[in-house]
């Protein structure tokens, strides 16, 4: 599975609310379609996705079978110390993956 | 003789009708995506090609890095491509164009079509172009290819019994059911289909055009599949490369 791309920038400043985005390579099979032979695909989806911040959570979701192949989430948080953001997130086949990125905040 | 004049006039504008990109005919929200390189997933095949540019393969264990440096060195090439090469006497994609180069100067294997690999690969010297008016070549050893391609493309084929022509050229614009009927220009391959949620190359849409009339579809490496790739490059001068272009 290639690496996601992370959109994050690089420098903040203390107190102002920043925009972190991310694009999860990922086939989120719906568990719902039919292969050549009638056989159903069995469902492969991440269902949970968890983002820190400085080690505190700032956001989480779950995720079902109506969310598109490689998912793209968007969502924003406050500076407030530089540190690193965490992002994991788990699969039906039971692997979580993660990867982070550093923030400075000035 | 002045009604004659203005004749010409009228034709010339008709023979000369920009052609339209399916970037125009996407709604808003899939342009969106393909503006922006964070949220076009077609990057992901990009990354994934940037990563293999550099990885020597092949029992020559050589790199595409080796021999053509940056991959930024290659801006413009995809913009010519289908290209006629002079050793095989017929015009190659550039799929093709990067198999050839896995062959015969890394000794690899070929890369499976639709494979990520080599749609990485060509989405990453794609990109290189991107912004670039189609520079394709019709005349010189390309022309007969280019009239077979043209012939394709008006031939009525299939169940359905249509061409290429009766929908992308004579109704482009109408709907087909829901879906507006686009041009049909291939200027952004490979590219993120929404539809196949999925990266996929020009070879494989035709496929499903054809199973869409009802007709054989083409075998990927079938003359006619790059004649047809030909002419409709040639068709789509005019308009720039959009790789990794998103599309409904």
């Amino acid at each position: 599975m290639p690496r996601p791309l992370i959109n994050v920038p690089k420098k903040v400043k203390r107190g102002d609310a920043f925009d972190i985005r991310i694009l999860i390579a990922h086939p989120m099979e719906s568990g719902q379609r039919r292969d050549d032979k009638g056989q159903p695909i069995p469902r492969e989806i991440i269902h949970s996705f968890l983002c820190t911040y400085g080690g505190e959570e700032v956001f989480r979701a779950e995720f079902f079978p109506a969310i598109s192949a490689n998912p793209f989430l968007t969502f924003s948080a406050r500076a407030v110390d530089s540190g690193q953001i965490v992002f994991t997130w788990t699969d039906d086949l039971g692997a979580t993956q993660f990867d982070s990125v550093e923030i400075t905040v000035e | 003789m002045r009604r004659l004049a203005l004749l010409l006039c009228l034709l010339a504008t008709v023979a000369q009708a920009a052609p339209r990109s399916g970037y125009d005919d996407a709604g808003p929200q899939v342009r969106a995506m393909q503006d922006d390189d964070d949220a076009n997933p077609g990057f992901l095949w990009v990354q994934q090609g940037a990563a293999l540019w550099s990885r020597p393969d092949g029992s020559a264990s050589k790199s595409c890095a080796d021999c053509h440096g940056d991959a930024s060195t290659l801006r413009g090439v995809a913009a010519r491509y289908p290209a006629f090469d002079a050793k095989l006497r017929r015009p190659v994609t550039l799929a093709q164009r990067i198999n050839l180069c896995r062959t015969d100067h890394q000794a690899a294997p070929a890369l499976a079509p639709e494979s990520d690999a080599l749609l990485g690969l060509t989405a990453l010297v794609g990109l290189q172009s991107r912004g670039l008016p189609i520079a394709v070549d019709a005349g010189g050893p390309n022309r007969p290819f280019v009239e077979a391609g043209e012939h394709f493309f008006r031939t009525r084929q299939g169940q359905l019994n249509l061409s290429c022509a009766n929908c992308h050229e004579e109704r482009a614009g109408h709907r087909l059911g829901g879906a507006l009927i686009p041009e049909g220009h291939a200027n952004g391959y490979p590219q993120y289909r929404l539809e196949w949620q999925t990266m996929g190359s020009l070879a494989r849409r035709l496929r499903a055009c054809l199973i869409g009339v009802r007709a054989e579809p083409l075998a990927p490496d079938a003359p006619d599949a790059v004649a047809l790739e030909l002419y409709l490059a040639v068709r789509a001068r005019g308009l720039t490369v959009e790789t990794p272009a998103v599309r409904p």
